[in-house]
């Protein structure tokens, strides 16, 4: 037909003009599988460098220093016995005894004019808690090693203010300071001095919020899977679930927490900033992703399983609670984990519901206010305090471990059980 | 006795319920296999589950009507008592009196801010103990009724279990309906709140008003400051122009590098690590953001000779949330193009073509619909992130395009109206919903049409 096809000179391959182009046409695509190496390196390198960053400035939040103080117990207690601080009353006794009082004059008497500000505020509670353990203390002389104050801690472990290097040169030279774990880290609760702060209570905050979101969202969303999945017949209802449980796994997380301030907070009058308020908002958050990954799980179950038990005679209901669902079970969790895992890092609507206050204590119980690590971490990273810097970075630490941990427990389950039918 | 414990003494009642019922039916089980009655319709358990549902459920039922009843059965016998004569009657302070009052007594408060509350304390202490055990004697009398009724039901050609079935169906159903019933209670939050707000601010200015300076106090008609355009410009800004510039490009050839180029040990280690990305915290994005992006694009822009960049820029927000967008749009890509049938790529390369001119000419545009609801919906989640801005960008409404001054976003905002007193009847307050559903809006149609796109798109090529 056109002229080209009808042309009879051969296209000359090893001509110079086409042995440039093809040439350039492998050059393009070595250039184009270049640039998609390096895109996957660019994000694993972005991915290593929050890692690294984390690591680096988070693993000194799990160190403090400590600095020498000679106690003269019998001269300061003015001759307090062992066993008056012992036994039942011990707690009373060592209430009576000024412990704060107590250090301070240790200290100003070892270290003179800069004992001022020497100590962090949980000092004395420190001192305390070892007396309490070992009541034989107090009739001796003892040195005992005690957490210094966040000004220090930070010259010592890297730079400080000036005022503060001076002092921990001073100190140094005296061999007075050293560094060891921060227990306090593991076990306290949120205060204003960063030496004394730590993240338990803002750990159990958020298992109790996560204890709440799973037993609400994991009944729930396994039940509503199997609906869909097995029960539903084709109408108005069931398009509508389905638009809003593909919608709701969509919808910003803050949407939901505005949900929680003006239905659970305003209309119902739950206790603002509670791990129940918390966790409600939580798992209506989840309960869509749990819906999906259990309806994708039901459906990879074969008909054949179910024709089966129909054929013996097991009623509707039984075929899906005594075949079906053991079977979708591992599915199901490995998708329960991952959104539980999403909702252990979330923030925003917990901040709406209330969840920024500062909280000096552990919950007792599901009302109380609390506040949860993720948003610990965003309280603490809102401190102008410099010492707060490497708190942050180490409960981030924290909780990247139990969400890494969550993620691999997922896929470890998917890899053990998923059965290729 | 609490909530809880009345809940859990319902629960242990149904478990005896449960257990009296199986072994009543069990019973019957051994007399048919002995005697001339014939066979037991259902197993013994279902029994036992028939006359525990009977049990629990109206006293579960009752229990959470009780619950949103009562106080207010509470607050009208705190009223009617004489001390409660002269309290204000103007509704705003007596409404904040009346829950102080209630608060202390209930313990969530240990002191009174207010002097008229603390003589409301021992009024409201005594109401809602009297109405908690009215609730109480209910519960159990609703639940020994129900059980008791049931039990009496239990015979050999009882047909338990298609009753309990019955209940499980509808138990599904009910499951089901909590997602309709959470869409109907956002939207009906949002657009009742919002209503509010727009009762005091008109819509005009709220939506088209070029300023956001939000006033507590509102002059009906004046301008008072809550022009949304530079939320939504800088919302666009960041979640959409700035993280997309990151997240597509790096996205999409991350996605082409591991389906056409990488080995197969390559993909089974690469990517996990990309949805590790995708599975670190938004708030420790936005600690990294404000920590170490934002200062180096700084001096970056010092650098380049800007004189006014700020430290909250929007560049560092928009690039770190880029960064947490890359996994989607990978995965999203990398299911488009896996759904390009084989025979076109194989007829692209049969002709002499290049891999990377089939996957340019061939695979991209024939994968693009799929790749384009990915970027939809990855869109929508950068739009609708909260921490990343909230750290790294500032609280400063601008207009402007130059990404090294702060912007400030939807989300910064509604983070930033409820923080500190949340007032209901203040415009403040308000406002944050009125952001809400404007975001809630955007990110639902976004989802729609991406949804609709992608679905539409599978369908062509089945």
């Amino acid at each position: 037909m056109s002229e080209a096809i009808m042309d009879p000179t051969p296209t000359d391959w090893n001509g110079k003009i086409m042995q440039k182009r093809i040439a350039r046409r492998y050059a393009a695509e070595r250039r184009f599988k270049v640039m998609g190496f390096l895109a996957v390196t660019l994000s694993t390198l972005f991915l290593a460098f929050l890692l690294f960053t984390m690591l680096g400035q988070g693993l000194r939040g799990f160190q403090r220093t400590e600095i020498a103080v000679d106690f003269d117990f019998p001269a300061l207690t003015s001759g307090t016995t062992a066993a008056a601080i012992s036994g039942p009353n011990a707690d009373a006794a060592l209430n009576s005894m000024d412990i704060p009082g107590i250090v301070e004059l240790a200290i100003s008497q070892q270290y003179g004019e800069i004992s001022e500000g020497l100590l962090t505020s949980g000092a004395a509670g420190n001192v305390r808690q070892m007396l309490m353990d070992n009541p034989g203390l107090v009739t001796s002389q003892q040195q005992l090693w005690l957490p210094v104050d966040s000004r220090l801690d930070v010259a010592f472990k890297r730079d400080g203010e000036r005022a503060a290097e001076q002092t921990v040169a001073a100190l140094a030279q005296k061999d007075a300071l050293r560094t060891g774990f921060n227990w306090t880290f593991l076990t306290g609760a949120d205060a204003t001095d960063p030496s004394a702060v730590g993240i338990w209570a803002a750990f159990k905050g958020s298992l109790m919020t996560m204890a709440i979101t799973l037993m609400l969202a994991f009944p729930v969303g396994v039940l509503a899977a199997l609906y869909l999945e097995e029960y539903a017949t084709k109408n108005k209802l069931t398009d509508m679930i389905e638009v809003s449980i593909n919608n709701l796994a969509a919808v910003p997380s803050i949407i939901f927490g505005l949900l929680g301030l003006a239905v659970f907070l305003t209309v119902f009058g739950m206790p603002r900033s509670s791990a129940l308020v918390g966790g409600l908002t939580l798992a209506l958050m989840t309960m869509p992703v749990i819906v999906i990954a259990g309806r994708n799980a039901v459906k990879s179950v074969p008909p054949s399983i179910r024709e089966a038990a129909l054929g013996i005679g097991a009623s509707p209901v039984q075929v899906v609670f005594h075949h079906v669902l053991p079977l979708a079970l591992p599915g199901i969790l490995t998708g329960t984990i991952i959104g539980m895992a999403r909702a252990l890092g979330e923030t925003a609507p917990l901040l709406m519901i209330g969840m920024r206050a500062f909280i000096p204590a552990a919950p007792e119980g599901f009302t109380d206010a609390t506040t949860a690590l993720p948003v610990q971490i965003y309280l603490w990273s809102d401190e102008v305090n410099q010492g707060f810097i490497e708190k942050t970075s180490a409960a981030i630490i924290v909780l990247l471990i139990f969400l890494l941990g969550m993620n691999a427990l997922a896929i470890y389950l998917r890899n053990r059980f998923e059965t290729r039918w | 006795m609490t909530g809880t414990a009345l809940l859990f003494l319902v629960l242990g009642l149904g478990l005896i319920g449960w257990i009296a019922g199986r072994a009543r039916a069990a019973a019957f089980v051994r007399s048919a296999k002995n005697g001339p009655r014939g066979t037991v319709n259902s197993l013994p358990y279902y029994h036992g589950w028939f006359v525990a549902i009977c049990a629990i459920a109206p006293a579960l039922v009752f229990m959470f009507i009780w619950q949103s009843i009562s106080p207010a059965l509470v607050t009208n016998m705190v009223l009617s008592a004489p001390a409660a004569a002269d309290l204000p009657q103007e509704g705003f302070a007596r409404a904040a009196i009346l829950s102080e009052a209630r608060a202390i007594a209930q313990g969530f408060q240990t002191a009174a801010f207010q002097d008229e509350s603390e003589k409301l304390v021992p009024l409201y202490k005594g109401a809602l103990s009297y109405y908690k055990w009215i609730g109480v004697a209910a519960t159990l009398l609703l639940l020994f009724a129900g059980g008791a009724y049931a039990f009496t039901r239990i015979k050999p050609d009882f047909r338990a279990r298609s009753k309990v079935e019955r209940v499980v169906m509808f138990g599904l159903l009910v499951a089901s309906l909590i997602a309709i019933l959470t869409t109907l209670g956002i939207f009906a939050s949002l657009i009742f709140e919002s209503w509010r707000f727009f009762s005091m601010v008109s819509p005009f200015e709220f939506l088209f008003g070029a300023e956001w300076n939000p006033k507590s106090v509102v002059t009906p008609g004046a301008d008072n400051g809550y022009g949304a355009i530079p939320l939504f410009w800088g919302t666009i800004f960041i979640g959409a122009i700035i993280a997309m510039i990151v997240a597509i490009p790096l996205g999409l050839m991350s996605a082409i590098f591991l389906t056409q180029y990488a080995s197969a040990t390559v993909r089974k280690w690469m990517k996990p690590i990309l949805e590790i990305l995708a599975g670190v915290p938004t708030v420790v994005y936005g600690y990294f953001a404000a920590l170490t992006v934002a200062p180096a694009v700084r001096d970056f822009a010092v650098m380049l000779g800007v004189s006014n960049a700020a430290s909250d820029n929007a560049l560092a927000a928009g690039i770190v949330m880029g960064v947490m967008i890359i996994p989607l749009v990978s995965s999203m890509s990398d299911d488009s193009i896996a759904a390009v049938p084989n025979a076109m790529r194989d007829g692209s390369l049969a002709m002499g073509a290049t891999k990377s001119e089939t996957i340019k000419q061939v695979l991209l545009p024939a994968a693009l619909p799929g790749v384009v609801g990915g970027v939809l919906l990855a869109v929508s989640r950068a739009i609708g992130e909260t921490m990343i801005v909230v750290m790294a960008a500032g609280y400063t409404a601008n207009l402007t395009a130059n990404p090294f001054a702060t912007i400030t976003t939807v989300t910064v905002q509604i983070v930033a109206l409820l923080t500190g007193d949340q007032d209901f009847g203040s415009p403040h307050t308000l406002a944050a919903f009125a952001l809400g559903l404007a975001l809630f809006v955007t990110t639902f149609f976004l989802n729609y049409v991406a949804l609709r796109v992608v679905k539409k798109y599978r369908e062509a090529y089945e």
